[in-house]
């Protein structure tokens, strides 16, 4: 796990600031921007993928039953996927209550 | 586009070279193009970034989005950045310290990067005839300093730098055709994309890595932020953009024009801007400016490709 940048000592810091861990990214949870998370019914998906092809935050994977389910640790509540869904299964439901 | 249907998403490669955890905005649909271009090009890529969202978001010092070799430099040295990396690459290979290999050298920018700050040196390397990828993500202006009017603004939008008021209509000049500009340069391959359409899109990066020589991408990245939109209606402002002819879809091959994807029916204009926070100032005298400027940009690339 890379300590958070104020954590850091600059003599820590590898020359020209350089990353040595590839997609070191993903240690940081994004999820926690969202107002609203995507509830998928499951049988009404025809598992075509488009909610994952068009996903920006990549947070869609696809379930042991084929159809797509949101990684709700990086999904940021955008409802790009309820809108593009070609029948609807997906729905964006508040957060709160 | 029409031999893809829409089911053939699950076609597409599996692996992602952009990994999650990202800062970019809620929607964004820069960060989808840029997840698919790298999907197209594959792990033996080397990327040079300008300064810009892309880069912001993606590497905020200890940690990094990106799965492949990245570079980041300044503002507007990125082509000129990755000239170095291939001419250094081959005169490596040429001398047999590293093993033959095709690798794809992209340089990245947004519209600032690449219209305003970075066209000298874009154009340097596009003279030159360096065997790269130039992939501008066009948000049509300054969004990751807090939407400031870029050259690639169209006319009529406000910004915070071009802001529309009694005296003012936003920004007043014409959006810099920057394609045209890298057509200019007779360049092998230019084109010009949008991640609503992802194959398409895909398509396109492909052509470029296999094409020897320079190839510029122009791509239409939808920012919700700036233009003051819904975050779920990314996706399909793209799409009306290219439905309603204001972004034509086209790629030029040595000079060849040709339209990949004719809008059928063609969209009003009426459409694509009164949904949008920075054009709803405008008046239906301003909508017809616009569609009249529009129409002779779209008619002319029409013309060229019914050319050949």
């Amino acid at each position: 796990m890379a300590k958070a940048m104020d954590e850091i000592k600059w003599q820590e810091l590898e020359i020209g600031a350089v990353v040595t861990e590839p997609g070191n990214a993903a240690e940081y949870k994004t999820g926690s921007w969202r107002s609203e998370r995507p509830v998928v019914q499951k049988e009404q998906c025809i598992k075509c993928g488009v909610c994952w092809l068009f996903c920006p935050d990549m947070c869609i994977i696809r379930a042991v039953e084929g159809h797509f389910t949101a990684n709700l640790n990086y999904c940021k509540g955008c409802g790009i996927c309820a809108r593009e869904c070609p029948v609807g299964c997906i729905t964006m439901i508040s957060e709160e209550g | 586009m029409d031999k893809y249907s829409v089911f053939s998403a699950r076609l597409v490669e599996q692996t992602e070279y952009m990994a999650s955890g990202h800062r970019a905005c809620q929607g964004c649909a820069e960060v989808l193009a840029l997840r698919l271009v790298l999907k197209a090009l594959g792990r033996d890529t080397i990327v040079a970034m300008s300064t810009g969202c892309m880069e912001i978001i993606s590497s905020p010092l200890p940690l990094t989005s990106w799965n492949i070799p990245w570079i980041h430099n300044a503002f507007e040295n990125s082509s000129a950045v990755v000239s170095g990396c291939e001419s250094g690459m081959k005169a490596m290979m040429r001398k047999g310290k590293l093993a033959p290999k095709k690798i794809n050298f992209v340089a990245m920018g947004g519209d600032g990067a690449t219209a305003d700050i970075g066209m000298g040196p874009l154009s340097g390397a596009l003279e030159r005839g360096h065997d790269m990828i130039y992939v501008c993500y066009d948000n049509e202006a300054y969004m990751n300093t807090g939407i400031q009017r870029s050259s690639s603004t169209p006319y009529g939008a406000s910004t915070t730098t071009s802001p529309a008021g009694k005296a003012s209509i936003g920004q007043q000049t014409r959006k810099k055709n920057m394609p045209q500009i890298a057509v200019a340069h007779n360049v092998p391959y230019v084109a010009t994309a949008c991640p609503s359409f992802p194959f398409d899109l895909m398509e396109k990066v492909k052509r470029a890595a296999e094409i020897p020589g320079p190839a510029y991408l122009h791509i239409l990245s939808v920012c919700p932020t700036g233009w003051r939109i819904p975050p779920d209606e990314a996706i399909r402002y793209g799409r009306l953009a290219v439905d309603t002819c204001m972004f034509p879809l086209y790629e030029v091959v040595d000079g060849k024009y040709r339209l990949t994807y004719r809008p059928n029916p063609v969209l009003p204009l009426k459409e694509y801007l009164s949904g949008q926070g920075r054009y709803r100032h405008l008046t239906e005298k301003d909508h017809e400016k616009i569609e009249s400027m529009m129409k002779s940009d779209y008619e002319k690339i029409v013309k060229l490709s019914d050319e050949v």
